[in-house]
This record gives C-alpha cells, structure tokens and sequence, in this order.
C-alpha cells in the first residue's frame, strides 16, 4: 500500500455520516452487512407468512382460506422470497460483516459496488411482491418456472423476470466483491490454506455464484423472448423444447442448493470448534470437502428430473454422481463430531443450534441419499417426501445455520450479549416445532400425497394437521428471535467483551465488541494461536 | 374462525378414531417392479438409520460425555489420517452396496419391449385422456361430480363424506390383469405427469415429447393417483384411476367402448378440446 493512500485512510477516521445518508450512500462493510442482514430477517418474515397461508389452508380437507390460483402464487412466491430474500441475503450479509473481520482487512473490496448489490435487491423486492397485486396475480407456476406452465402468467410475468434478472445482478457483484477481498485483502502471513472455515466456505460458494448466476438469467431470458419476441427456446410447436429448460434451471438449481448450505457448513466450522474448546478436526480436508461438493454439484443436476424421460445410461450416470456427494458430506459431518470429541463442551445458544443443524442436515442428507436411488425416486419425485427432503436441509440446515451465526457473532456486532435464556427458549421451540412441521411431510410424500396442490385426499388430514399446527408454532417462535436480536441492537443486556466467548479462535476477536466502524486500518499480524489448519 | 378452528379439532378427532389414517410409508405395490421398487426404497432406509444409529450415537455420547460442566480438560487433537480415510472408504462401500440392486431395477424398469396392451395418454388442463392404439377406443377422464361439487370453497359439503375425495373420475382407465401395458404419454398444453403409487409409475406428459414407461399389474383392483406436476390452478383436480380386470373383462370392455358406432368415439375426441370443467 503506497504513504499516499495510507495517510488519506489516516484523515479518514470519522465516524458514521448522520441519518439516512448513513445507509443510502453506505460503502462501510459493517453498515452493508447489517442492511443485508435486517433485511433478510423482514423477507423471513414475508416468506414465513406465505408459510402460514399454505399452512392454514392444508390444515384440513377441501378449501377454507383461499383459491387454488392464490395458493399457487403463495408457494410460488413463498419459495422466490425465502432463497433469494432471506437466506442468500443473510449469508452475504454475514460474509460482509464478517469476512473482512476474519481476514483482517480493513473493509470489503469494492465498497462502492457493495452498496450497488445491496441496494438492488429492496428494488427487486419490491417488483416481485408488487405482482401479487397485479392482474392475474402473482406468478403462480412454481419457483422452478417450467415453461409451457410460466407462460401463462399474468401481467406478472415480465416483473418476475426482470426481478429474478435483478437478484442474479446482486449475486453476482456481491460473490465478486468477497472473491477479491478475501484473494486480495487477507492479512500478510493468512495463507489460504489457513483461512478461517467460513471464509473459505464463502470464496467457493462466491465461485459458485459466478459460474450459475448467469446460466439463470440466459435461462429467464429466453422465457422473456419466448413470451414476447416469438422465440420458440422452450416450445414444442415452434421446434423448442420444454425439457431443455429443466436442464438449464436445475444446472443453475442445484449449484444454487449448494450456495445457500456451504456457508452454513463455514459457520458450524466456526461455532463447534469455540464451544467444544478444541480446534477444528481436519481443518484442510474440510476444504477439499466442500470443493469436492461444489465440484459434484455441477454434474448432478438432472436428478432433479428422473421423471421426464432421459435415456438410461443417463440416468445411471446422475445417479451415481448423485450419491458420491454423501461422501464429502459424510466427511464433514464425521469431522465436526471429531472436532467435539474429547473438547469439553458448553452449550450457548450457538452450540446449540450448530448441535441442531448436525442431527437435522443429516436426516435431510438420509433422505438425500434415498432421492438419489432412480427407482425409489421415481415415486418421491414431485412428492410431499421431496418437500420434506429440502426443508430438512434448508431449515435447519441453512436457516439454523444462520441463527447460530447471529448468535454467535451478535455481542461482537452490537456490543451486548444476548438474553441467553430467551435465546434458549428460542431454540427449544424452533427445534421442536421444525420437527412437527416437517417430519410428517415424509409421511404424506410415501403416502402418495402430490406437492404443491391446495386440497388433499382426506386419508392425508392427520398428518397435515399437525404439520400446520407446527408451523404456526415455528412460525411464532420467531418473533421471539426478532425480539431478542432487536433488543442487542437498542443496547440493551449484559456489555460484550472483546472475545466475548471462551478463548475464541479468529481475529474478529481481537477488535472490541462492537467492533469499531473502521477496524484493520493497519494489516495485522496473525499470532500463531490463531492460526487455523 | 372460531367455527373453523372447531370444525378443525373435531375433523382431527374424526381422522383419528373413524380412519385411523396415519399411513407412514409407501405402498408395496401391486406388481413385481412396484414390489422392487419398495424392498430398494427399505434397504436404503434401513441402512440411513444403522449409519444415524452409528453417527448419532457418537454425538450424543460426546455431548454427554465431553462436556465442561464435568470438569474435563479439552484434547488438543486435530488430524487423523486413519480415521479421516476409514471414514470416507466406508461410506463409498455402502453407497456400492445400495447403488448395484437399484441399477438393476432401474434396466428392468427401462425395458418396456414387447408390450401386451398399449395406452396413449394425453394430459390437458386439468384432465388426462386415455387412447388404446388400433382399438378405436378414446375418451376424457375428469374429476368425479361428487368430489367436483365437493371442492369448492363454501360447498358446504364435508370432504369426509365424500367416497375418495379428490381421487375419483367418471371413467377410469381400464387394462388387463397380468399384461405388460406400456404407457406413452403426451400432452395438449404443459407438463402434467402421470403418477400412480401402487403401479409405481410416475412419467411425465410432456407437449412435443411422446414419453414412455410401462406396468404389469398382478393384482385385479382399482388403483388412484394424481398428476404430479405443477400444472395450473386445477392441477390438484386430475386424479389417475386405474382399473385393473380380468383379460375377459378387459376386451368385454373395449368391445362395449367400440359399439355404440366409431364415429362417436373419434368425434368426441376432437371436439372436446375445451377444458370442459368450470374452473371458478
């Protein structure tokens, strides 16, 4: 870094700019962070009540609460809203809050872009939902957006484009700006190799971003001609081919399973290591895991399709390739439960929800393996056994995974501790009750109850009865997450130390809670006891 | 809401005395693939809960053993290269263990040759159309009145007094017992797919594409499905009603289609092509 720039960063050392200026023109990495993080906890909320609308109205036989056309919006939108508005959101957000902790760098690399992707997505937001208020409604053909099926949207149609056009541009400048910072901005003496686990679950998911990002918007774009430009891309009658888009979304779509679970695998890297007093098992094989899975992850995807009638030798191939990623999985899972080997454990709030995400990922990883065996497959497919399947993995998986970060890194961010028997509470009741709503769902899905419909065969009410009642306890619970993590950010409970746990290894911990708005002016050094690898 | 939630809780106790419906897994099925398909879909399952027996248990027994309140010193342990190979070895031999038998039904699944009986069935929203090749024999099969009149909101008609709600037609598909019936299927407009759990098929309709797949039902009985794709607001209104007969039966059948005159047959097939139900 040249004298120059380094005395104009030295003159730079004001705080905050006052009121809304602070977070239009926001290019601090921490401020950014927060943004993207509240944000994702509104679009949880959003998401969640879409949840408790298809909840109600599968409570019991026939049609209480609304249309099939209405709730055909609910699960399309409820989907959108939930991996696109919370859950990608909240682990970027976390990656800007956090990775420029850990490598020890002053801010994210490109600040200004920073600002750019957080800022398109309250725009992409605000077209996609202002759609359920169009005529035709909202887009009601599923998140997938198989053509013929999507064509036959509404006025919709071109907003759920564009909005999804939108998404991918924030996703993409977000994934650039963490692939920079982190090869550019580590501290001297961070080799890669010795990176932190959540930093480095975050350079390959960004990688990840990169290469499917693009393929999603060609794939949309080519539904926008077809709709409009008398392109025949997806249509039969013009010589096109529908299953063609199956193959470009789920190339997109599987990679995209894989973003919004590696880092999650980063942050339980983090939590399980400081609660079980012992440093992470396996700290490289960790990362050639998860390179492992985002490899396989590109040359699987058509396991999304065993019904549409591919050749055999093709559905061999996705078979197999599909079941190998049990076995970097497997290794993941093998090595945390190492990590907690012979440590000697306490169970805050973090741990436990980290504790959580290991038994529960698992169980969506069995049935992962059970959707991966063609023939059997060919009776979960489009199933209620598939909707049990990726909730298993992106509840308390992903979503866990992000409540044990906030957990974890909230008295760094805000300076307090949390309430940590509300917090307890608030994990008793979402693990009890994601279990209630899910765990039937394998039930129905073998009983042979189709996903996505309305209203049901009445042998089916027993279990969807309680998989409502337990979504709407879920649902509940997590007003008492809002609550607890809105009462860290109004300064209130116990003030925070700088490492806040016991002995916490990473340099986040070595800057005062809150962390100061400009932390790592001067590169530092890393101690060798915070070495990881 | 209050009457809602009431008409909820005694539904619920309904259910549970009157039905006692709490089906947890899938059906074995009622032909020697559907069998297969359910023994494979059990050995998968029975090995997930020896491994979570395995991997739990180690869990647990590090959460109870190992923790501070116990007063134990952390290990500083942080590689093993015997235990990190032994435990990726292991789980490649399992997944070998599973992967050979489900090839194996997977080829014979694959194998429609040499078919017995062949039906063409056409998907359209939201109805599903069955055609016997060379029989002159074709008709629509749509939801059932009594489910139809049923699943409106406000019919003030209760689902549970309804004979197999949601998965009754006016015409079910008809085939022989003991034939090799090979399925192809297409569609009129978007993706619908063809789903029957005891016959373990599921195939989807897709417009342009003729797919194929095929059953040998063993067992005579009338078997119920349901489309398995998003396929519109109706798409949970076009279940799949398979009539298995004796072969006798199956050709008194064909031959009774057939009568009335053939131009019947052809003529409705071409002119109701509107989707006929009221869709409010």
């Amino acid at each position: 870094m040249s004298t120059a720039v380094a005395e104009m960063e030295a003159h730079d050392h004001h705080g905050p700019e006052k009121g809304i200026r602070r977070w239009l023109f926001a290019t601090n990495h921490k401020d950014i962070g927060t943004m993207y993080l509240l944000f994702s906890l509104v679009m949880l909320f959003v998401g969640g009540a879409m949840a408790m609308i298809i909840r109600s109205e599968l409570m019991m036989p026939g049609l209480q609460f609304v249309n099939p056309g209405f709730y055909n919006q609910m699960t399309t939108m409820h989907a959108l809203v939930m991996i696109f508005g919370a859950i990608m959101p909240a682990f970027v957000g976390l990656a800007n809050w956090m990775i420029p902790l850990m490598v020890g760098a002053p801010d994210m690399a490109l600040p200004r872009m920073n600002n750019l992707s957080f800022w398109i997505l309250p725009a992409a937001f605000t077209i996609l939902l202002s759609t359920l208020f169009m005529s035709g409604g909202g887009p009601a053909g599923g998140w997938t957006m198989y053509p013929p099926l999507v064509l036959q949207t509404g006025d919709a149609f071109p907003y759920l484009i564009f909005s999804i056009h939108l998404m991918g541009l924030s996703s993409i400048m977000g994934a650039i700006n963490i692939i920079v910072t982190i090869i550019n901005m580590r501290a001297p003496d961070m080799a890669l190799i010795k990176m932190p686990m959540f930093v480095w679950s975050w350079l390959i998911t960004a990688y990840l971003l990169i290469a499917v990002m693009p393929v999603l918007a060609g794939a949309v774009t080519m539904l926008l001609t077809d709709q409009f430009f008398g392109t025949s891309f997806f249509l039969a009658a013009g010589g096109g081919d529908p299953v063609m888009f199956q193959h470009i979304f789920w190339f997109f779509g599987h990679p995209e399973v894989y973003i919004m679970i590696l880092p999650a695998f980063g942050v339980v890297s983090e939590v399980i290591p400081t609660f079980a007093r012992k440093p992470l098992f396996g700290h490289d094989s960790m990362v050639y895991a998860i390179s492992a899975i985002a490899f396989l992850s590109f040359i699987v995807w058509a396991h999304h399709m065993f019904t549409v009638g591919m050749p055999l030798t093709g559905q061999l191939f996705f078979m197999f390739a599909t079941m190998l990623i049990a076995v970097p999985t497997g290794v993941k899972i093998f090595n945390w439960t190492a990590t907690m080997w012979g440590g000697a454990m306490t169970f805050e709030t973090p741990m436990l929800f980290a504790l959580a995400f290991l038994f529960l990922f698992t169980i969506g990883g069995f049935s992962g393996v059970m959707v991966a065996i063609v023939p059997a497959d060919i009776q979960y497919h489009d199933s209620y056994f598939v909707v049990a399947h990726f909730h298993y993995v992106l509840v308390p998986g992903a979503l866990f995974g992000i409540l044990a970060a906030v957990y974890y890194w909230l008295p760094k961010w805000t300076g307090r501790m949390y309430n940590e028997k509300l917090g307890q509470i608030h994990f008793w009741l979402t693990a009890i009750f994601v279990n209630v709503t899910f765990f039937p769902m394998h039930f129905l899905g073998l009983a042979g109850m189709p996903r996505r419909i309305p209203d049901y065969a009445t042998q089916f009410t027993d279990w969807n009865f309680m998989a409502s009642i337990g979504a709407f306890g879920f649902g509940l619970s997590q007003l008492l997450f809002a609550y607890i993590v809105i009462n860290c950010m109004r300064g209130r409970g116990e003030a925070a130390t700088a490492e806040v746990w016991d002995h916490p290894k990473g340099l986040e911990w070595t800057v005062p809670s809150p962390a100061p708005y400009h932390t790592f002016d001067e590169p530092p050094r890393v101690p060798p006891a915070q070495t990881f690898s | 809401m209050i009457r809602r939630l009431s008409l909820c809780v005694t539904g619920l106790a309904q259910a549970a005395g009157a039905r006692a419906d709490w089906a947890i897994n899938m059906p074995r099925g009622v032909s020697e693939l559907s069998a297969e398909t359910y023994d494979l879909h059990m050995m998968v399952f029975y090995w997930c809960v020896g491994i979570a027996v395995v991997v739990f248990g180690a869990m647990l027994f590090t959460m109870v053993r190992h923790r501070k309140s116990r007063g134990v010193q952390p290990a500083k342990f942080s590689h093993s290269m015997p235990a990190e190979i032994t435990w990726t070895i292991i789980p490649i031999i399992i997944l070998l263990i599973m992967a050979v038998p489900a090839a194996e039904t997977l080829i014979r699944i694959e194998d429609s040759r040499a078919p017995d009986v062949t039906v063409v069935v056409t998907g359209y929203q939201w109805k599903w159309h069955y055609m016997y090749p060379g029989e002159d024999v074709a008709f629509y099969s749509t939801l059932a009145r009594a489910s139809s009149e049923a699943r409106h909101r406000g019919s003030g008609i209760d689902p549970a007094n309804v004979e197999n709600y949601l998965l009754d037609v006016d015409r079910p598909l008809v085939v022989p017992k003991g034939a090799k019936v090979r399925v192809l299927l297409t569609s009129n407009d978007v993706i619908h797919a063809w789903w029957v759990p005891e016959l373990s098929i599921k195939k989807d309709a897709i417009p342009g594409f003729m797919n194929e797949t095929w059953f040998q039902a063993d067992v005579a009985g009338v078997y119920r499905g349901q489309c398995a794709e998003l396929c519109g607001v109706d798409h949970a209104y076009m279940p799949i009603v398979v009539e298995v007969v004796e072969p006798e039966a199956f050709q008194a059948f064909l031959d009774s289609e057939r009568e009335p005159e053939p131009a019947a047959a052809s003529g409705s097939n071409t002119s109701a092509d509107s989707p006929g139900e009221d869709t409010k």
